[in-house]
């Protein structure tokens, strides 16, 4: 009985596995094979991945689509960071009464849906154009500024700062540095592993982002790669092994990412919950 | 005490940059959502209509059949998936199951790809002559191809398919991480009082998880009450409308269509009211078994 027990959990889970990893492999096996192929359902790797990639980097500009997500997806990580510990540190280390007031209604902003304000923020950025058109609607700068701070990065300093060592901040004053010194002297170095969990997820969000850059961005120029692929997929006569190619290459920078800081990234998450 | 009110002041100067860019960018859109769901008109010429626009959803079809689809997704998917991230996590907390961490890995993948990435490869997987035909004819469950992307039905489970598969593993996650707090001599105890292992869920499992039950739960409906990605790229919305979901709708309204910005902030204000009354229902239901 228990022998059958234990059987049937590795099946099921067996079965989960598969089909979670399923259509990474067919992403990958179909990059290397011919579009009639992969319409044909081929399992097998194939000898079309130079052709495709070659068709890929020929007949659609990849480069600058990644160059926009590249550069994209590095602002906003970094403005992320930046704000959201200020204000995650700031809210934990010099309380009051009206911060703690301010810091709740922050964070009912993460209720806010956003498809609720897509109109409005681009509506926003019609005028921002008219004054300031570099950061106006169909710039790379329109497509993260709105990204640059949410409240769910602030909570999740905001939590991870209760950790600091309190110690170190008085250590600092009676060296004699300011308060802004202090964070950036002796907060920020401390943090690091807080903020590696940060940013992998502010990169992923970002790099993944589709409707924002859609509403946004018009000119193919500034096309991001999400957007690119989704125009390859909505084709008439589509070439799947080169839209498969794109999607692979699309995927890779998160999946290396994950691999490679797994721990960071699910403490990152982690930290959104815990009390 | 001068001193201390000094320090103070200070900290508003580290929350003051996130505090502007949060007003600009959620806030402020969110009033303005408002004033201009009581206005109409196309593109930027918009004049006061009052509650016209209000008005105007109950007897538009597009909409009807958006909130039928995002309901039908919102209450089959949600709790589909929260049961299975429940299941595989106590499933994968035994510590005497053998090979966790590849399990773990390999059923979290799929959160670290991007929406519209997997939307275009489960377009292909289910398309006519697709392999999810190909393998279920190989099996021999079914005899004809179905029409998972152009039957209103199959379209549908499709979407609920691939949302379910892009994020049973991300919730898993958190039970996994909260399971690990929970004491162990708690389900030692159950066993020798002869709990069978559905009872130890039932009655140990659930219940220590339910706030981060509660907080995947809200997170969840927020995230497939904005459903888009996927609708997008797999269907496209159709057939016909069988699949559009709020959020493409409101896309619609205002870059596909004829631009009707204040028809379509009433539109999105129908997501918003929905957030607040099922994320109060689960607050209630959570917080009463306390």
């Amino acid at each position: 009985m228990k022998k059958i027990k234990r059987i049937s959990v590795y099946t099921f889970l067996s079965i989960a596995t598969i089909i979670s990893i399923y259509p990474f492999f067919w992403m990958i096996v179909s990059m290397t094979n011919k579009s009639v192929d992969v319409t044909q359902g081929r399992q097998l790797p194939g000898t079309h991945l130079i052709e495709n990639l070659k068709n890929l980097f020929e007949q659609v500009d990849i480069v600058t689509a990644l160059t926009n997500s590249a550069i994209i997806a590095v602002a906003s990580t970094f403005l992320t960071l930046l704000l959201a510990s200020l204000a995650g540190y700031g809210f934990e280390m010099y309380k009051s009464k009206g911060k703690d007031i301010v810091f709740n209604i922050l964070l009912i902003s993460m209720m806010i849906p956003f498809a609720a304000i897509m109109v409005p923020l681009y509506r926003l950025f019609g005028r921002i154009s008219q004054t300031a058109p570099m950061i106006g609607i169909d710039t790379l700068a329109a497509a993260f500024l709105p990204t640059i701070t949410t409240a769910f990065f602030i909570f999740f300093f905001r939590q991870n700062t209760k950790m600091f060592p309190k110690d170190l901040i008085e250590a600092g004053r009676i060296d004699g540095l300011s308060e802004i010194g202090i964070f950036f002297r002796i907060y920020v170095p401390t943090m690091k592993t807080t903020y590696a969990a940060a940013a992998i997820i502010a990169f992923m969000n970002s790099w993944n982002n589709f409707l924002w850059p859609l509403v946004v961005l018009q000119s193919p120029g500034n096309q991001t790669i999400p957007l690119l692929i989704s125009n390859l997929g909505s084709s008439y006569s589509p070439d799947y092994g080169m839209i498969m190619s794109a999607i692979t290459i699309a995927t890779l920078p998160t999946a290396i990412v994950f691999f490679f800081m797994q721990k960071h990234f699910v403490a990152g998450m982690m930290g959104s919950v815990k009390g | 005490m001068k001193q201390l009110f000094k320090k103070n002041n200070i900290g508003w100067l580290f929350v003051i940059l996130s505090v502007i860019a949060i007003t600009l960018f959620y806030f402020y859109p969110m009033i303005d959502a408002l004033f201009l769901s009581l206005q109409s008109g196309m593109g930027s010429t918009l004049t006061f209509t009052g509650l016209d626009n209000w008005g105007r959803l109950f007897n538009d079809p597009t909409f009807i059949a958006a909130l039928i689809n995002t309901s039908i997704y919102l209450i089959v998917q949600v709790p589909v998936m929260i049961l299975l991230a429940l299941l595989f996590s106590s499933l994968l907390n035994d510590q005497t199951l053998k090979f966790r961490g590849f399990f773990r890995t390999a059923i979290f993948l799929p959160a670290v790809t991007s929406l519209v990435a997997y939307s275009v490869i489960f377009k292909y997987m289910f398309s006519g002559d697709g392999i999810a035909n190909q393998f279920l004819m190989s099996l021999s469950i079914i005899s004809d191809p179905i029409n998972f992307l152009s039957d209103p039905f199959w379209a549908k489970i499709t979407i609920i398919l691939a949302i379910t598969w892009r994020w049973t593993g991300y919730n898993m996650i958190f039970y996994l991480s909260a399971l690990q707090n929970v004491d162990k001599s708690i389900y030692e105890a159950a066993k020798i009082d002869g709990a069978s292992s559905l009872q130890q869920f039932l009655k140990i499992t659930i219940p220590m998880l339910k706030p981060i039950i509660l907080f995947t739960t809200i997170t969840s409906t927020i995230g497939t009450l904005q459903i888009f990605d996927e609708v997008v790229n797999i269907t496209g919305g159709g057939p016909g409308n069988a699949t559009i979901s709020i959020s493409q709708y409101i896309y619609d309204l205002s870059f596909k269509y004829t631009p009707d910005f204040g028809y379509a902030a009433t539109v999105a204000y129908v997501i918003v009211i929905l957030v607040v009354i099922l994320s109060t229902i689960q607050f209630k239901l959570a917080g009463d078994k306390k």
